[in-house]
């Protein structure tokens, strides 16, 4: 009798550590940027093409990276919630726009010269912004995704939150939800700008 | 319909066979090209998880994210960077996960040694498992004592009386 316990409480282990993995996203890989200052960047703005924005920027403040792009179908998502967030909330959202152009896999960049794909990455993100609103301070153009590499980038939209230190402090993979920003995003903030 | 089999089977084999031809085509025209650094790049790339296709590498992958990656260790490599540097960069980014052989570290313990605890218990259980079978045969294995013998002689006796 005793043997049928021991072989039961192990099934019912096996089937415990199942269960935990099966909840588990894949998707939902931990980052080792958090508690790094974030990677310095010099990209062009969006709104103003002759001017560069940089991290350092944005010193002294509690801010908001949103990494998106016009052909990300989950950014269209996430986007009603970040025009709320920026209506409502007084903390700077920048937009770090990703590989606009390249990333679309509708064009043949063998054939596109830089300064054609600028042009249209340009004119891709400002209609976008234009038809769906603009949440951002600012949106700067990482055309190349050099940037967004160095921020360990690798599904869109990515939102981090960095401190007045310069200091990333969370990393969300995938859309920003209301949960998200009421469970994970919010109380950090205001435990930042304490 | 067994004719269909075959027609689809050669016409998938073809098609494979045509996509590994291509494949290969541009691996030795960039092997050509420099074949020390890409051999290290193919090396290098081998043990890189591509994190958008989660089960395969960065060798492997066609997704953009894995191209650029390529792109970064290729010029890495022009830039004469070492391996141990350039796997540093990309864990600097993507974080542990990127390595298809995960560091024995805390966390990584159960995912290293679980195969050895699992084998390990397997023999204890197998081997005890032996034992007690091994002490059931030979008891049974046992000669008969004269008490058992005599019942026995009389059971057959009894069967040929009958």
């Amino acid at each position: 009798m005793n043997r049928y316990y021991w072989i039961l409480g192990g099934f019912a282990a096996l089937v415990a550590l199942l269960a935990i993995g099966l909840n588990l996203n894949p998707r939902d890989v931990p980052s080792p940027l958090v508690g790094k200052p974030a990677p310095a960047f010099t990209l062009n703005v969006l709104a103003t093409p002759d001017k560069t924005l940089s991290p350092q920027d944005m010193q002294g403040k509690v801010w908001l990276l949103n990494v998106w792009a016009s052909w990300c179908v989950s950014c269209r998502q996430e986007h009603p919630v970040l025009v709320e967030f920026s209506k409502k909330v007084d903390i700077p959202v920048i937009g770090l726009n990703y590989k606009e152009v390249r990333g679309d896999g509708a064009f043949d960049m063998g054939k596109m010269g830089a300064d054609e794909e600028r042009q249209l990455a340009y004119q891709r993100a400002n209609k976008w912004l234009a038809e769906h609103g603009d949440p951002y301070k600012l949106t700067v153009m990482d055309l190349d995704g050099r940037v967004g590499i160095d921020y360990g980038v690798y599904g869109v939209p990515e939102t981090y939150v960095i401190d007045k230190a310069g200091t990333i402090r969370l990393k969300h993979t995938g859309p920003v939800t209301p949960d998200v920003l009421a469970q994970k995003i919010m109380p950090l903030l205001a435990e930042l700008n304490k | 319909m067994k004719r269909a089999a075959l027609t689809l089977f050669f016409v998938l084999a073809g098609f494979f066979a045509s996509t590994a031809g291509i494949a290969s085509e541009i691996n030795e025209a960039a092997l050509a090209a420099d074949p020390v650094a890409e051999k290290r790049l193919q090396a290098l790339s081998a043990e890189l998880r591509c994190l958008v296709c989660q089960n395969q590498t960065i060798a492997d992958s066609n997704a953009e994210l894995a191209q650029d990656l390529r792109r970064e260790v290729r010029a890495m490599i022009r830039d004469g960077k070492s391996d141990q540097q350039i796997i540093d960069f990309m864990v600097t980014r993507y974080g542990d996960f990127v390595l298809y052989r995960p560091p024995v570290k805390g966390i990584t313990l159960l995912l290293w040694g679980g195969p050895v605890v699992l084998l390990v218990l397997g023999l204890i259980v197998l081997i005890r498992y032996q034992r007690r079978r091994a002490l059931r045969v030979a008891a049974q294995d046992k000669p008969l004592s004269a008490d058992e013998a005599s019942r026995a002689e009389a059971l057959l006796k009894e069967l040929d009386n009958k």
